[in-house]
């Protein structure tokens, strides 16, 4: 039962962030998904990047659609409103979540099934928008809760565990998101915390669109010899092209160490991101080049990770749309409302 | 048992009896040439002499170049339905001239352009041909095809002023108005005038039988349609957030909605109060319309019969999970795509019930534009205070087209209903929090928006859940939450717009209504009152029903439920709602695309009753 909270017991010396919050404080209750699944990789990757991140829960909106991806908002930020909404249309839903209260911090989690077949076009016009709103897309390139079946981001002759051979191209929500021009695409591995915590926090704090595509196999239905998205295919072609480090109020801290040029991304409030590129000549800022260079990885078998694009501006939905401030819910009535006098002027206009 | 009606007029007035401020216009021109603003023009002049007047957009789903037709009708009583029946027909476009030919009234007046000769064919011995040469008067005084085009018509407008002694100086004031920026139109355009009003006064013995005169019938009132009433209804009723999708007939409430918003919403710094998002389609429309009302803004979205029906998965999600968000259904004529540019009232059994599983929907059916006004902040009340989403099911009829209406008024002291909504004190002060829970004891929960406190935080599904909003397969828990949804959109109906119910003494039998067609129920009350028949009315104006709907029946041996739709679908939702006997209540339809007349009242009684009383025709 997923709403059984966790035993309240904790380690007295976990360590506080700002707020004075450990992260106990960002979790939910016990997941009920199927042991190993990568998705509980990732649920940890959220409680660890919004904790990092010293962000209220409470001023946190966690939204899903439906599929085992869209279960895991109850497994993380038990302090914050979720909702999981129907097949395919979270976007939408938190769009309008967002048009109504555009001053809190937005994550949809999705699936390969809930955002490339069922609900392929809220997704493309999520990014369209530029609605403000990190976007996990959980892909294991199979239909679980239904038990096995093929989904759009299975790869040409992968594998199903009943032994059918997929044929149909894959839709690859990378690639779509950079032609639709989403202003952060990221892809990462659920088995890849290190590498996946510093994108989630740089998409918390991007102004726009977030998607990380996170490979995440399933380990009941999509995990066996022949799947191109098993823990072993992704492990064996996994190629981080570009790492992320996330660095707060302008302080630039490289934490790891890689070949090739460092590029400094200045985000919206303030803080900068550090991509430092592991292949040569990659430039995670230049959208054609992103799009060439993943094409040619795409072609070699190799599945390309890191934030793989960013491009920080001030374009999002409400700025769009020159919203005052972020909050519709609290404007005074009598600012909304025109009054008597005016509705009088108004009605000699009709006569 | 059921009847269905005719619309085969039947013609009894005499056509040549004088009839001062009692006829109706029909103006057939193609769609793209002008001639709208012609017959604005014309309208509002008569509404300014102050004779009530409506007029009816009769027009093709087109841009440019297929037939169109204007209907008006003049009525000093105020009876302002749709009437089939014309007095004068406007023949503009050669393309319809048989159609038009005939759709005069027999001993009526056709007006058509003399320039060309007309088809010997389409004589008729018993109407009398007006001919005015426009083409040819407007070829010699203007210059270019367009101009010479748009002057076409506001030359018949010339026409009439003489043909019918419509106002000269009011004419003039309004074009003045209009163009007071560009006076050279006004002169081009005044010109024109002169052209049609010189020619029929020199040709034709002015004024006709059928004729104007000033009265003081309008001076507490407004022309407005349907569309922009419910968008400024939304303005003033503090909407923040509109999600939608074009589609005719809804496209102008939108319209409304951002026209004013930019007028009254705006900051000085040109930064908006409110968010106005173009969907993808009408699916989306309603997944951000939920999203923003569950965030806790007033929002709504506008939409016809077809977007209903790709919204109805989100619907019942919103049922379920108790949020709450206006939906407003402009009808059109369906099944499916139907006809985009007819009314009908032909979605509301869908509505009231839209989505799987057991669902039910609170309804309201405005019958004007000033109901559109009102019926828009009700919807936000009750959508908040019931924590549902809730229908306002206007049609193209009330939507689209100009409506005689009393001037829209506004309480200042009007406050929100914004329900049951925990601020993070009164959330502090309570030992827990649970979504679902009837704590009062009224069916109604408690909510939070996002952004509160911990304290107030929930998770949101559609899936199954009880009381405390946890996910659950038990089927106790389950029912408990699903009987008490029943229960809280039934409390709805005391909240909800009350019928409108007016008794005479010794009614023979009552009619009973919905939404546009109260203006032709009460036309043909009159019709049979001057019979000497009494006729007790009940227009129902929500859904769920009030229990005065069901008292009212049961006063009555005969109930006439009045329609316009093919199933009788209000009759069809009485006999599912109400305990009323099955043969105490008559269908009665209209549904072929055409709003309401009195005719179509009044014949689909008959037809049932037998023996119409004498003069109760339309």
């Amino acid at each position: 039962m997923s709403w059984i909270r966790k035993p309240v017991a904790r380690h007295p010396n976990l360590p506080k962030n700002a707020l004075g919050l450990t992260a106990r404080d960002y979790e939910g209750s016990l997941s009920t998904l199927c042991a190993g699944c990568g998705h509980d990789s990732v649920t940890a990757g959220i409680v660890q990047a919004f904790w990092a991140e010293s962000i209220e829960p409470h001023k946190a909106v966690k939204l899903s659609g439906i599929g085992c991806s869209s279960k895991t908002p109850t497994y993380f930020l038990g302090g914050a409103h979720g909702f999981n909404s129907v097949h395919g249309r979270m976007p939408s839903v938190a769009t309008g979540a967002n048009a109504a209260r555009g001053d809190l911090t937005y994550i949809g989690i999705s699936g390969d099934g809930d955002s490339l077949s069922i609900g392929l076009g809220q997704f493309a016009h999520a990014i369209r928008r530029n609605v403000n709103l990190t976007y996990v897309l959980e892909n294991n390139g199979v239909y679980g809760l239904t038990k096995g079946q093929f989904s759009a981001s299975a790869d040409v002759g992968s594998k199903s565990k009943k032994g059918q051979i997929n044929e149909a191209r894959p839709i690859d929500p990378v690639m779509l998101a950079l032609t639709l021009g989403a202003t952060f695409v990221a892809r990462s591995f659920s088995g890849d915390k290190d590498q996946l915590v510093p994108i989630l926090r740089a998409a918390i704090r991007h102004k726009g669109f977030a998607l990380i595509d996170v490979i995440s196999p399933c380990v009941t239905f999509n995990d066996h010899k022949g799947s191109t998205k098993s823990f072993m295919y992704t492990r064996q072609h996994d190629h981080e092209v570009v790492e992320a480090s996330f660095v707060e109020l302008q302080k630039p801290i490289e934490t790891k160490q890689g070949q090739g040029d460092a590029t400094r991304v200045r985000l919206f409030d303030g803080s900068t991101v550090v991509l430092r590129s592991t292949a040569d000549g990659y430039n995670p800022t230049d959208r054609n080049g992103v799009y060439h260079y993943l094409s040619e990885c795409r072609d070699r078998g190799e599945v390309a990770t890191g934030l793989l694009y960013l491009e920080e501006n001030d374009s999002d939905m409400h700025s769009q749309n020159r919203t005052a401030g972020g909050d519709m819910v609290n404007v005074p009535f009598d600012v909304l409302c025109p009054g008597q006098d005016k509705l009088d002027a108004l009605m000699s206009e009709f006569r | 048992m059921n009847t269905q009606t005719s619309t085969q007029p039947a013609d009894l007035l005499p056509a040549t009896a004088e009839r001062v401020n009692d006829f109706a216009i029909r103006i057939a021109t193609v769609n793209g040439t002008g001639s709208a603003s012609a017959n604005g023009l014309l309208m509002q002049a008569i509404f300014r002499m102050g004779i009530p007047i409506s007029g009816k957009n009769v027009f093709p789903s087109n841009i440019q170049g297929l037939p169109t037709w204007y209907e008006i009708r003049v009525n000093g009583d105020g009876f302002t339905a749709r009437t089939p029946h014309f007095d004068l027909v406007i023949a503009m476009n050669p393309q319809t001239y048989a159609q038009d030919v005939a759709s005069v009234r027999s001993g009526g007046w056709l007006l058509h352009d003399s320039t060309w000769p007309m088809d010997d064919a389409l004589q008729r011995d018993d109407i009398h041909f007006v001919g005015v040469p426009l083409a040819q008067l407007c070829a010699e005084h203007f210059e270019g095809s367009r101009t010479r085009i748009l002057m076409k018509n506001i030359a018949y407008v010339g026409a009439l002023v003489a043909l019918l002694e419509l106002d000269m100086d009011v004419v003039e004031q309004m074009l003045a108005e209009k163009f007071a920026k560009k006076p050279h139109l006004a002169d081009a355009n005044k010109v024109a005038l002169a052209l049609g009003r010189d020619f029929a006064t020199a040709n034709y013995s002015c004024p006709l039988p059928i004729r104007l005169e000033a009265l003081n019938a309008t001076a507490d009132y407004v022309m407005i349609d349907g569309n922009t009433a419910a968008g400024l209804g939304c303005v003033f009723a503090g909407a923040t957030v509109a999600p939608w999708y074009p589609i005719t007939p809804s496209t102008s409430l939108v319209d409304a909605f951002t026209r004013f918003c930019k007028r009254f919403r705006t900051t000085e710094d040109g930064e908006k109060n409110y968010v106005i998002i173009q969907a993808e389609d009408e699916l989306a429309a309603a997944g951000m319309t939920i999203g923003a009302a569950w965030a806790g803004a007033r929002a709504f979205t506008s939409t016809s019969g077809a977007g209903i029906s790709l919204m109805s998965e989100f619907l019942g999600l919103a049922y379920y999970a108790e949020i709450g968000g206006v939906f407003f259904n402009v009808q059109r004529t369906g099944p499916s795509t139907g006809m985009p540019t007819r009314t009908q009232q032909g979605d509301f059994f869908f509505t009231a019930y839209a989505s799987h599983g057991d669902t039910n929907h609170i309804c309201l059916y405005p019958a004007h534009p000033g109901e559109c006004f009102t019926m828009a902040r009700d919807a936000f009340d009750l959508a908040e205070r019931f924590q549902t989403p809730v229908f306002v099911l206007s049609d193209l009829d009330i939507g689209m087209n100009d409506w005689m209406v009393k001037r829209l008024e506004w309480d200042d002291s009007y406050v929100p209903d914004r329900g049951k909504v925990l601020s993070a004190e009164q959330l502090d002060q309570m030992e827990n929090f649970y979504r679902y829970l009837d704590v009062d004891g009224d069916e109604i929960p408690y909510r939070t928006v996002p952004g509160v406190s911990e304290k107030g935080a929930y998770f949101t599904r559609g899936s199954g859940h009880d009381k405390y909003g946890r996910y659950t397969e038990d089927s106790e828990l389950y029912q408990e939450v699903v009987d008490r949804l029943k229960r809280k959109v039934q409390s709805a109906r005391t909240a909800s717009p009350q019928p409108i119910i007016e008794r005479q003494d010794g009614a023979e039998f009552a009619i009973i209504t919905v939404g546009a067609n109260d203006a032709a129920v009460r036309e043909a009350i009159a019709r049979y009152n001057e019979a000497g028949v009494a006729v007790d009315y009940l227009r129902i104006r929500a859904f769920p029903f009030a229990d005065s709907v069901q008292a009212f029946i049961e006063e009555h041996d005969d109930n006439y439920v009045v329609e316009g739709n093919r199933d009788g679908q209000i009759h069809r939702m009485l006999l599912l709602e109400t305990t009323v006997a099955r043969d105490a209540i008559t269908s009665v339809r209209a549904y072929g695309g055409m709003p309401m007349s009195a005719f179509d009242v009044l014949s689909g009684i008959d037809a049932v009753r037998g023996g119409a009383p004498e003069g109760a025709q339309a």
